[in-house]
């Protein structure tokens, strides 16, 4: 289907993959389209965009956080992670006019300028969340019930990791290093100070004190950036018709899931001759099969649950 | 004796972290202010959405009924999946000459998926996005809409 | 008119208002659970149809009847009618036999918690017809859970009642809560009475399906437990007689541990005593048993579900050693008269 749109017209199609993490998937068309043809964004443009990946992906893993608790039975736990993700989801609003899909970071920049209360709202929310998340860490992660369901239980070695490209926080659980920000920083991430997560012990605790753990860290950079933000443009001047040189191109982002990759066949024409997306949720979903096996039924749910599967990237 | 020990530091460990987890729910029990929903159809008067919030594409008019769109076809070029159908006259103007003018701008809201590629390429800023978000209607055919009224002109001061 | 028919219509009333008060408290309860859940959650339960929606479950239940009420091929008819109204009198005869406040009390074995005991058992033979008798291999896994999950922990259940008899003496309901005049018997007993109670709570929320040990009956399971073919109102008994074994279980908590319809008493005859007097009975009995049940909907709404073999090593490994030692400990104190 990206084969019969223009690039523009490509990102409103990308938010839908993986609908929770839209910035990081729109992102990654935008880069590659920027690199193709050369283009030097603002800094401005760099920082923004940097900070909506990260409010991104905040959403997402405490969306993850509430759906994994009703899984297991705690029901509150998903009113109280809707709750405070209804912050960042204002914020969203407020700039860009939607909730959930977003198609705002283009290429050559973003399609509006934020609203004039951006940072006066991310400031607001930092220490909200602060408070909050060690409520959820009271609330979940030391229940006695919820750590005899979850330790031991689904364990990937990383020699699985590795071989069935198991990507993200659930990769990063079994000791695979493979977070693009630090492997090969785009945007605005080589200028800030974050830890990457890596545990070694593999289980589901292990997958589900990563995503803790990176929300603590998201929290880390949209502070060092929320006060940095730099003036200047919103977006670069492209022309209406994008064509990019003929050739081969292929982008990587991290998104709240594991490393999206788009790979871009370009024949000179304004439509891409082939376009192709290596979605984090589909590799991640054939390991079930193997971590699963000698476990109950009712592990099954916890271990799904654990690496954190969008439906819609897997069918794209 | 380390086992018995531990069977009963074991069970006092357990016991705390539940009694941690009650505590928080039963905060929340007593905090009637933390309550975040809003009584929807009762507070219509005061909701208010945000300035951009997507809720529809509208070609906004002044008090005279006139708009700014000038038939030129872009958006219609930009949307990717059809949901703008731009349908012209001709019509000879003041001057003698034969000019392209707009008849109806079809807009499918049932199509479209909020891009907002059609607000951004639009020469002559002619639509925007509108605020009104209660769409749902029992008939389909409800959901096209022609944006610019009926016996509206273009502003004189919008050039081609 | 002649003695017999007094008798019997005395009896005819008692039952009616006995049936009257089980259906109302049924459907408060249910309306309180969703209240209760919907604060704990930061928003509001429901709140439109009547005010501040307490006439929701009316309405539900109206719902509830309008479904059609379908035949399963090849399931036996009788057994599968027969499922619902076997826990509904299981139920309804063990409340029926709780004392609400001095003399209001139906009827006044001398074997109260042995009756109390021997009839909530019978709630264990209408959940395994109702998996029988479905014809489904998933309601069938699911009654077989639940059966073994009830009958395990009716031991813990009956053994923290032990507990109680031992310090008080007798079995009859209106003595022990007699024998609660000069102090409850959780303060009476001082820690071994309270481990009884924790262990009586947890066990009691076992006992009913509910709260981190229902795995047999919940949504995100894998089976959708025991009542799966049940339509209409059959569906509406079981969920009923759930609602009420829970305020059955507080009421029991409350009776034998918390005081009954005792107020509030320090020693014998103090002015505290006094001033604890002038709350009626029936009000204490009712603030109590809503207490308990307010914990025992806190258990459901915070923990997340235990697998079924944690459940059972729960008992069997844990609960039952601990609950087998108190007793000889309680035995132990009431011989030396170590208690108040």
């Amino acid at each position: 289907m990206g084969e019969s749109n223009t690039y523009q017209q490509i990102i409103h199609l990308t938010d839908r993959m993986d609908y929770l993490s839209a910035h990081q998937n729109n992102e990654a068309v935008s880069l590659l389209v920027e690199k193709a043809l050369g283009i030097e964004v603002p800094e401005r443009v760099k920082v923004i965009r940097t900070i909506l990946s990260e409010l991104g992906r905040l959403g997402s893993h405490q969306l993850w956080w509430a759906a994994f608790g009703m899984d297991l039975g705690a029901l509150t736990t998903f009113f109280y992670g809707l709750r405070d993700r209804e912050k960042i989801l204002d914020i969203f609003e407020e700039s860009f006019g939607s909730r959930l899909l977003h198609s705002y970071i283009c290429p050559g920049g973003l399609m509006n300028d934020v609203h004039p209360n951006f940072k006066t709202r991310i400031k607001e929310l930092i220490p909200y969340l602060r408070k909050k998340l060690p409520e959820y860490d009271q609330l979940l992660t030391g229940n006695v019930i919820f750590t005899e369901r979850s330790k031991n239980i689904g364990y990937m070695s990383l020699q699985d990791a590795i071989g069935y490209g198991i990507t993200g926080p659930s990769g990063r659980g079994s000791g695979f290093a493979c977070d693009i920000r630090k492997v090969e920083p785009y945007s605005a991430y080589d200028r800030v100070d974050f830890k990457e997560i890596l545990l070694t012990e593999g289980d589901t605790f292990a997958r589900y004190q990563v995503r803790i753990l990176e929300m603590y860290e998201s929290l880390k950079i949209l502070e060092q950036l929320v006060d940095q933000i730099p003036d200047g443009d919103y977006t670069v001047k492209m022309k209406p018709i994008i064509k990019l040189p003929e050739g081969e191109y292929y982008q990587r982002v991290e998104t709240a899931r594991g490393e999206l990759g788009v790979y871009v066949v370009s024949t000179g024409d304004k439509y891409p001759d082939r376009i192709r997306f290596r979605t984090p949720n589909f590799s991640n979903l054939f390991i079930i099969d193997k971590l699963a096996r000698g476990h109950k039924i009712a592990d099954l749910v916890a271990i799904s649950g654990s690496l954190d599967l969008v439906i819609p990237d897997i069918d794209r | 004796m380390n086992a018995f020990f531990n069977y009963f530091s074991e069970i006092g460990r357990g016991v705390k972290t539940l009694l941690k987890g009650m505590q928080i729910t039963n905060g929340y029990f007593f905090k009637p202010r933390e309550i975040v929903t809003q009584k929807y159809p009762e507070n219509r008067a005061t909701l208010k959405m945000f300035d951009q919030f997507k809720g529809e594409v509208i070609m906004p008019h002044d008090e005279n009924n006139q708009h700014r769109c000038t038939g030129c076809g872009i958006c219609e070029n930009n949307c990717p999946n059809g949901s703008i159908q731009i349908l012209t006259r001709k019509e000879t103007n003041a001057e003698g000459k034969s000019i392209r003018v707009i008849d109806k701008h079809i807009y499918h809201l049932s199509m479209c998926t909020f891009c907002g590629l059609c607000i951004k390429t639009c020469p002559s800023d002619a639509i925007t996005w509108g605020q009104t978000f209660e769409h749902a209607v029992f008939d389909r055919n409800k959901l096209t809409k022609v944006l610019n009224q009926p016996g509206s002109t273009i502003k004189k001061e919008v050039k081609e | 008119m002649s003695p017999t028919w007094v008798f019997i219509s005395e009896l005819v009333l008692v039952g009616l208002v006995f049936l009257m008060f089980y259906a109302i408290l049924g459907l408060f309860l249910v309306y309180l659970e969703r209240r209760v859940c919907a604060f704990i959650q930061n928003r509001l339960g429901p709140n439109r149809v009547g005010p501040q929606g307490i006439f929701q479950t009316i309405a539900d239940l109206i719902k509830l009847l309008f479904k059609e009420l379908f035949i399963i091929k090849n399931a036996d008819r009788f057994l599968f009618n027969l499922a619902p109204f076997i826990v509904i009198i299981a139920s309804l005869m063990a409340i029926g036999s709780l004392p609400y406040a001095k003399g209001l009390q139906a009827i006044d074995f001398n074997i109260g918690i042995f009756y109390i005991l021997a009839v909530t058992s019978l709630g264990v033979v209408g959940i395994l017809l109702a998996g029988w008798s479905s014809n489904s291999k998933y309601s069938l896994l699911g009654a077989m859970r639940s059966g073994a999950q009830i009958i395990s922990y009716e031991l813990s259940v009956g053994l923290s009642m032990l507990a109680i008899i031992i310090f008080s003496g007798s079995m009859q309901l209106s003595v022990i809560v007699e024998s609660q005049a000069n102090g409850w018997w959780i303060f009476k007993g001082h820690i071994p009475a309270f481990i009884s109670f924790i262990i009586f709570l947890i066990a009691a929320t076992a006992e009913t399906n509910r709260g981190p040990f229902d795995l047999a009956e919940a949504e995100s399971e894998l089976t959708a437990g025991f009542h799966t073919e049940y339509t209409g109102i059959r569906f509406a008994f079981f969920f009923l007689a759930e609602y009420m074994n829970m305020f059955l279980a507080a009421a029991l908590a409350t009776t034998l541990f918390l005081g009954g319809w005792m107020p509030l008493h320090f020693g014998i005859d103090t002015q505290f005593n006094h001033i604890m007097d002038f709350i009626p009975p029936v009000v204490w009995f009712f603030g109590k048993t809503f207490f308990v049940i307010y914990i025992i909907m806190l258990f459901k709404w915070t923990f997340p579900r235990l697998r079924i073999d944690q459940l059972l090593t729960l008992e069997w490994k844990y609960l039952l050693p601990i609950n087998l030692f108190n007793i000889v400990l309680i035995a132990f104190l009431v011989l030396m008269g170590w208690h108040f």
